[in-house]
């Protein structure tokens, strides 16, 4: 290129970036350090989203989906419930990012849902529901009152279909039951979930090691090393003394 | 009302691989080359850092690195009878977004189609007659052949440092590769990746059986690797996080770790990102187009003027841009006339998962590739007879098993109940024992009349655009084909001793909400006659000479591969054709 076009170019890119925000990339690569936004860590402490009585339903749920073992805890010391209160707080509660313009029809299955109520909408009217349901049907107590053979037949009701709700599609909140507590189970235990990495230790999962050239070509041998969460490992960090 | 900038020699509308192979073609030809992006730049290593890059629950499960359907979706149907509703969240494919598009996330699987592939309609009526093929299929020739895509595939594969065997150079064919491969003028760049047990086992099983099993063509790097660009890539290192993540490690194929630091450095080349092409231009005469017009993130917008348009979105977009235009007539599948919106197709994917003795076998998922695996290609385009089976097309299957990502891959044998304690013990019991390899029947889509896309009468985009209408529904032919390859694809993992196999058939109708792959294809195909096609064989416009459409947008139907190293390939063919003739006398390349 002639220097005289370039300089013209140069002039001209000076003048034009300043009127947007959209980059211009030229004659560079765009390099920036940390660019992209690190992981938000979720944090102990008071629920965010659920109110004292939706949080103790739902750490009832979370230990029915998948129960305390002797191997194994289960969805409630598992961090199940508080990974869902941090999601259902945050982008995944409000549907941010997802199609949410009208009309809203209800389709064929094949179309997907199509339901005007965000995630922590449904969560909230159902869990309000179920309790309802529980306390007319249960002699008036809620879910988190009920021993865990009752607890698992209410929600055996719900997942086929006989127990409905009048003000949600129950079985919609099953589904999505299904979804995010085994994602609070396995998910990096900064979301919230997957205390001490219980669900990656129970499967064999070692989290994000990175690099198993080592590994690769060992077949059929068991991988030997813990897992590693995106936040590290407990054992890694000195005890405060 | 729209500002006007300075007039540029090419405007490329997206950045991703077909857009950067372009600019960096046209910018070394000595053009002034602007690209424009709707999504935002993307670094490799600053962007995906490895230290929580591995974040399966926000890049897989969330979608970060994708474009947002509150941004643009689609709507869709099975039947032209029915309303078409919006996709609200991604279901059956996943759009990209940002610099570098769906090169950032793919798995890096990088084939070539059959010879065959390219001229179907023909060589399929030669071998079975035209009464073998369902009335409403609308197969058809791409107007381009096999040996002229060769060193363009090839030119793909150094640029990326494919690592695979080659089972045919030259038309000797060699062993360990695919046998069935068209002829390659020379090896991949790079050996094949390390397979993990159960890729081995399965390359064994089926060896045992009588095919011939190979590993897949990845680029994924089995070792270091600079390409002619003088970009180095890294050695992979087997994480398991690597389709719908960014790489970090410099160790996928990528625009960015393969063209971009080459063509960022080339002073006539500038791009633009975080604004988004609405709209192509055309002059009073329709045929000419005289740039582009776009959105900023501030809202404001622009028109970008420019001689030559490049016209490289993602597949479907290509077509909503058409359509928004008014370039080339819009498909109208009652009347059969129209191109644009025609000859749409997806893939016909399907499983089998398989359990094995949790006693004598560690497969040790976790340890994987994006685009690792041992296929067989047995069963793939025309390489069998399909006389006695009453379908056409086919598929590649194999153990491609890319990740152990516990939320996705946690299989549990059927009949076990969905939550609850028997549940937790199956996943407990079976992670490391059993195999699901994702997209292990990766089978062609043929077109049919009643298959397309149209711009959707309700729902609007956040520019009050309409979208895109898909109609989509799995035709007999398909059906067939998947019971057929899934079976077939059962027979192996049986002889590689498990106790336990589940075939997932791909069953009709189509359903929107269960992923199969991103490969759709057509709506702007290439072909040999205008009434049937809406760009020729250069992938140039019939309409309006100086707009090339780029993407597998073109593909007349679907094949049974991933369409990367093909979508590459035509973006080099494409680029070709306009340094060495279209610069030279600007207009039509193909008098129709």
């Amino acid at each position: 290129m002639r220097r005289r076009t370039f300089l013209t170019l140069a002039a001209w890119l000076v003048g034009t970036t300043s009127l947007t925000r959209a980059t211009v990339i030229h004659n560079h690569v765009p390099w920036a350090p940390h660019p992209n936004s690190p992981p938000e860590i979720a944090r102990p402490g008071p629920w965010q989203f659920f109110t004292l009585d939706e949080a103790r339903a739902m750490e009832a749920i979370v230990d029915r989906i998948i129960p305390p073992d002797p191997e194994t805890p289960g969805g409630k010391i598992a961090g199940c419930a508080v990974f869902i209160d941090r999601q259902l707080k945050g982008p995944y509660g409000s549907n941010q990012g997802l199609y949410t313009l009208g009309p809203h029809t209800k389709g064929t299955k094949e179309q997907g849902p199509q339901s005007a109520l965000t995630h922590a909408d449904l969560y909230r009217k159902a869990l309000a529901a179920l309790d309802k349901h529980c306390k007319s049907t249960q002699g008036g107590k809620s879910f988190a009152e009920l021993d865990a053979a009752a607890q698992d037949d209410v929600l055996r009701k719900i997942e086929s279909g006989e127990v409905k709700f009048e003000t949600v599609d129950a079985q919609g909140f099953f589904s999505a039951l299904l979804k995010d507590v085994p994602e609070g189970f396995f998910s990096d235990p900064i979301h919230g979930g997957n205390n001490d990495m219980v669900g990656w230790k129970m499967i064999g999962f070692p989290g994000i090691r990175y690099d198993y050239r080592d590994w690769v070509n060992r077949h059929n041998e068991r991988y030997p090393h813990p897992p590693v969460s995106i936040a590290g490992r407990a054992d890694w960090t000195p005890a405060k003394s | 009302m729209a500002r006007k900038l300075p007039r540029k020699d090419v405007v490329i509308i997206g950045l991703g691989w077909t857009g950067s192979i372009m600019a960096y073609e046209l910018a070394d030809a000595g053009l002034d080359v602007i690209a424009i992006e709707r999504g935002p730049w993307r670094n490799t290593a600053t962007d995906y850092p490895p230290g929580y890059a591995a974040d399966e629950l926000r890049y897989r499960i969330r979608h970060e690195l994708f474009l947002s359907p509150g941004q643009t979706t689609f709507t869709f149907r099975n039947k032209m009878s029915e309303a078409a509703l919006p996709i609200r969240s991604w279901g059956a494919f996943m759009p990209p977004n940002g610099v570098g598009g769906g090169g950032v996330h793919w798995n890096a699987e990088t084939w070539r189609f059959l010879p065959s592939d390219f001229v179907l309609k023909t060589h399929l009526t030669e071998r079975y007659g035209a009464g073998f093929l369902p009335g409403d299929m609308t197969i058809q020739d791409w107007g381009v052949t096999y040996d002229e895509l060769e060193p363009h595939y090839d030119r793909f594969e150094y640029l990326c440092g494919t690592s695979g065997q080659a089972g045919n150079i030259k038309g000797t064919i060699m062993e360990g590769g695919n046998p069935f491969e068209g002829p390659r003028s020379r090896a991949y760049p790079n050996p094949p990746q390390d397979q993990p047990f159960g890729h081995t086992l399965f390359g064994k099983a089926a060896r045992e059986l009588g095919y011939k099993p190979f590993p897949q063509p990845s680029g994924n790097m089995s070792r270091p690797y600079q390409n002619p660009l003088g970009v180095r890539l890294g050695p992979c290192t087997y994480c398991g996080f690597c389709e719908w993540f960014g790489c970090g490690n410099y160790s996928k194929a990528s625009p960015q770790t393969t063209v971009l630091p080459a063509l960022v450095r080339k002073p006539n080349f500038t791009a633009r990102d975080n604004s988004e092409v609405t709209r192509i231009n055309i002059d009073s005469s329709g045929k000419r187009a005289t740039g582009v017009t776009f959105v900023d993130a501030s809202g404001d917008e622009w028109e970008q003027p420019a001689d030559l348009v490049v016209l490289s979105a993602y597949t479907i977009f290509n077509v909503q841009l058409l359509l928004l235009s008014g370039i080339g007539k819009a498909y109208d599948p009652a009347a059969n006339t129209g191109v644009v919106g025609r000859n749409f197709t997806h893939q016909t994917i399907s499983d089998v998962v398989s359990f094995f003795d949790p006693e004598k076998f560690v497969f040790n998922p976790f340890i994987a590739s994006g685009a690792i695996g041992m296929c067989i290609d047995e069963f793939n385009g025309d390489n069998f007879d399909h006389g006695p089976h009453g379908f056409v097309g086919g598929g590649y299957v194999g153990q491609v098993q890319t990740n152990g990502r516990p939320i996705e891959t946690t299989p549990v044998p059927p009949g076990t109940p969905l939550w609850g304690a028997a549940w937790k013990k199956a996943v407990k019991d079976n992670y490391q024992s059993a195999i699901k390899p994702g997209t292990g029947v990766h089978g062609s889509m043929y077109s049919y009349r009643d298959v397309y896309v149209d711009l959707d009468p309700t729902y609007k985009d956040r520019f009050n655009r309409p979208l895109v209408r898909i109609t989509m529904d799995f035709h007999d032919n398909e059906i067939k084909q998947n019971k057929f390859l899934t079976d077939k694809f059962a027979e192996i993992f049986q002889a590689m001793g498990a106790r336990q196999v589940h075939k997932e058939y791909r069953k009709a109708p189509y359903d929107i909400t269960k992923y199969q792959t991103t490969h759709l294809c057509g709506g702007a195909i290439m072909g040999t006659d205008p009434g049937t096609s809406a760009l020729n064989r250069y992938l140039q416009s019939w309409d309006v000479p100086n707009l090339f459409v780029l993407g597998a947008s073109a593909f007349p139907q679907n094949a049974g591969y991933n369409p990367t190293g093909t979508v590459a390939a035509l973006a080099y063919w494409a680029a070709d054709a306009i340094r060495s003739k279209y610069l030279k006398n600007p207009g039509q390349l193909i008098n129709a």
